[in-house]
């Protein structure tokens, strides 16, 4: 093997979620990521890092761009990368999960990175299998590499989490990406405002810590990151919201409502975008006010840190029975 | 003199029916209750047996239990479920009409009395769907079901949705005395809800239930009893509204009565942190103050019933990831142990929870059972209701191992169950 040893100790066996990770747990891994970005900046970007170590990515749900940057960043590490797409529809999804877990478990791979559409499915299947498990995403319930890398790429502009305040506007009740930024924001010191209609935040969503508008200017007062969620029309089960267009109006992003944060105040998004949906198409394109551009690229770094900490734990022996 | 009459000396007879509580003597004759009390005078040559303290108690009778026969017997038979019940001292079942087939008609609920007489250890009661396949358009004939041995009407885990047919469901019932039990739960309001909704549930990303899919039911149901008349029990609530609101219709004079399950009166929505599959029932588990408001319930008297919910399932339909998996906990044989356990911890007094799995179901349903009386059928139980031990799900005698209480620390062991003076357990 030649991984280096950590510098720092991630006592974690698997990436399941934000909760469970400390402030330095959060810290270091954004330390390691910000040395990820300089060398995915180099001609050579490639490391020996993972070398003999196989990551799987099994994913019950489509995706795009999670799938390929995890794809790129085990790949720069020097791993054997498989990609598993599992269609939701094909028989019972429960069955299909366990069953593959079980599976993929005896062809000994070190790293699994697992998106499903149910909360909890990754947390159930890494109890059956022997190696680290990274959650893609799992239902409405947690996206932690998405909310590190969204921390990084605050972080490398701002500086800083203390004292910030965060708008995340749109679709909560359905984000796994809002679950874990609120988690992860909150942690780190930063307050949070979560903006929406009524009908699209959860029960409950002030007493994880955040404070709630229906009203999006008066939601992005004093904000200093406007975080815009997709809004997941194939996840509503019902009528949540009258028409797209009386979205847009009240929650979508212009320059209009935008001019209620703090007047530098950045915009991100975690993809895909619908444009004109949740947000203005040329406002999503201004680099001077949008981080979309930069979450991608951070999104890979963030990815080979946490595949070279949760790799770290493994037990050096990849011959085991 | 037959072979079984016996006498249980130096018990602690207790018996909610008629308030007893006292240490004496338990007189049975030809399968019969001859005497019970402090001052039994025995007969000559009467066989006694030395209960060394123990209590006897009646047979207890669960009003709600699932099982999987006819249909899905892998998951439960009448007699497994039988076996467990003799196990936890209940003497009568009263079995849902939501298997497969539905029991909507005459010949299947002589079916399943058939079935019981064969196979099971225990007393077996059918209930009748109230709707033609449980699902909540066309009514059931409730005088044949009546008259072949239905002691009640349900659909068992679903509502009827449709007020109108509610409505007539009340009325028809009504001429016939017929208790018809509802499962509150609006499915527009449950929509994908999978557990208790609110912060917990927002924390893991799964949809909730709020409260009010439970009481938009009973409330809508209640304007219609005050119409048609009959008799309505709500099976079990789950949250603290729904206490008040039926205690207020009961203080209103209205005839509903409701129950409520052993295992929400034990744990709360915090038990299906983790994904905890295991505690996923329907209703869900809910709030604290929900679980302290129905122990109120208990006591005040406005909860009637404490039941079961007996609800078998196999190790595939709980090992999912939990918006998936299966609801249900099985439970016919801790109901006795769960409820006495909330007598030693909780402080909730013994006649009054025994009653609810006793006298009071026995009445609702019109049963000659749930009482120690003179000339009543000796089914009793003798218990060590003090005794502690650890529920392990792989010692239950049901045919799955899906209990939301296992690990728990309980009180009061069966000793012995007895049906016509007839020893069924241990066998």
């Amino acid at each position: 093997m030649s991984q280096r040893p950590l510098s720092f100790t991630f006592p974690h066996r698997n990436l399941l979620g934000i909760e469970g990770l400390s402030v330095s747990d959060i810290t270091n891994l954004l330390d390691l990521s910000d040395s990820y970005v300089e060398q995915n900046r180099q001609l050579d970007k490639k490391t020996a890092m993972l070398r003999g170590r196989t990551q799987i990515n099994l994913f019950f749900e489509s995706s795009t761009r999670t799938q390929s940057s995890f794809e790129l960043a085990g790949k720069r590490l020097g791993a054997d990368v498989m990609n598993m797409s599992v269609a939701a529809s094909a028989v019972n999804k429960g069955e299909t999960l366990l069953d593959t877990a079980v599976t993929l478990n005896a062809m000994h791979p070190d790293l699994l990175v697992v998106r499903h559409g149910d909360s909890g499915a990754v947390a159930l299947l890494a109890q059956k299998v022997s190696c680290a498990v990274l959650n893609a995403g799992d239902g409405a319930h947690e996206h932690p590499t998405q909310a590190l890398l969204d921390a990084l790429t605050i972080r490398r502009r701002l500086g800083r989490f203390e004292g910030l305040r965060v708008a995340i506007c749109g679709d909560i009740t359905h984000s796994r990406v809002a679950r874990s930024n609120l988690l992860l924001l909150n942690r780190m010191g930063a307050s949070v405002h979560l903006i929406g209609p009524p009908t699209l935040i959860p029960a409950g969503a002030e007493a994880l810590g955040a404070r709630v508008f229906h009203d999006m200017r008066e939601g992005l007062a004093g904000c200093d990151i406007v975080m815009m969620l997709r809004l997941q029309s194939e996840r509503m089960s019902g009528a949540l919201i009258p028409s797209v267009r009386e979205y847009y109006h009240l929650y979508g992003l212009d320059r209009d409502k935008l001019a209620h944060a703090k007047p530098e105040a950045l915009v991100m998004h975690p993809g895909p975008m619908n444009r004109g949906v949740e947000i203005d198409s040329l406002l999503a394109d201004d680099p001077d006010i949008s981080l979309i551009r930069d979450q991608v690229e951070m999104g890979v770094a963030v990815r080979m840190a946490v595949l070279e900490a949760l790799a770290a734990n493994l037990p050096n022996n990849g011959g085991a029975p | 003199m037959s072979q079984l009459d016996r006498a249980y000396i130096n018990a602690r007879l207790l018996d909610p029916a008629s308030g007893l509580d006292c240490l004496g003597t338990l007189l049975v004759k030809d399968g019969k209750i001859a005497a019970l009390g402090g001052d039994v005078v025995l007969p000559d040559n009467i066989e006694t047996q030395d209960c060394n303290g123990l209590a006897i108690l009646p047979g207890l009778v669960d009003m709600q239990v699932f099982t999987g026969e006819p249909g899905a017997e892998h998951k439960e038979t009448l007699a497994t479920a039988s076996n467990a019940a003799a196990a936890g001292g209940v003497a009568h079942m009263v079995v849902m009409p939501n298997t497969d087939p539905v029991i909507d008609e005459a010949a299947l609920v002589d079916f399943i009395r058939r079935r019981a007489h064969a196979t099971a250890k225990v007393n077996i009661h059918p209930m009748a769907a109230i709707t033609r396949g449980c699902a909540g358009e066309a009514l059931s004939e409730f005088g044949l079901l009546l008259e072949a041995g239905a002691v009640a009407f349900t659909d068992g885990d679903r509502a009827v949705m449709n007020a109108l047919t509610m409505r007539r469901a009340l009325a028809y019932a009504a001429p016939f005395n017929a208790l018809v039990m509802q499962h509150a739960m609006d499915q527009n309001l449950q929509s994908a809800g999978v557990m208790h909704e609110g912060e917990l549930a927002t924390r893991l990303g799964l949809a909730g239930i709020p409260v009010a899919a439970e009481t938009a039911i009973i409330d809508r149901d209640l304007r219609l009893l005050a119409i048609t008349g009959g008799r309505y029990h709500v099976a079990q609530i789950s949250a603290a509204d729904s206490v008040e609101t039926i205690r207020a219709a009961k203080a209103h004079g209205l005839n509903v009565s409701c129950s409520v399950s052993a295992t929400h009166l034990m744990l709360n929505e915090n038990d299906v942190e983790n994904y905890r599959t295991f505690a996923k029932l329907n209703p869900p588990l809910r709030a604290e103050t929900d679980r302290l408001a129905l122990l109120a319930g208990i006591e005040d008297g406005t909860i009637d019933v404490i039941v079961s919910g007996h609800n078998p399932q196999d190790v595939e339909a709980k090992r999912q990831p939990f918006a998936q998996a299966a609801y249900g906990t099985v439970g016919v044989e801790t109901l006795l142990a769960t409820v006495l356990s909330l007598h030693h911890s909780a402080n909730s007094d013994l006649l009054t929870l025994l009653g609810c799995v006793t006298m009071r179901p026995a009445a609702l349903l019109g049963l000659a059972a749930g009482g120690l009386q003179p000339g009543a059928k000796a089914d009793f139980a003798i218990v060590d209701i003090e005794a502690p031990w650890v529920i392990d799900a792989d010692r239950l005698k049901s045919k799955s191992q899906n209990s939301a209480i296992e690990g728990r620390q309980v009180q009061g062991i069966v000793q012995a169950l007895y049906l016509a003076g007839e020893q069924v357990t241990p066998d």
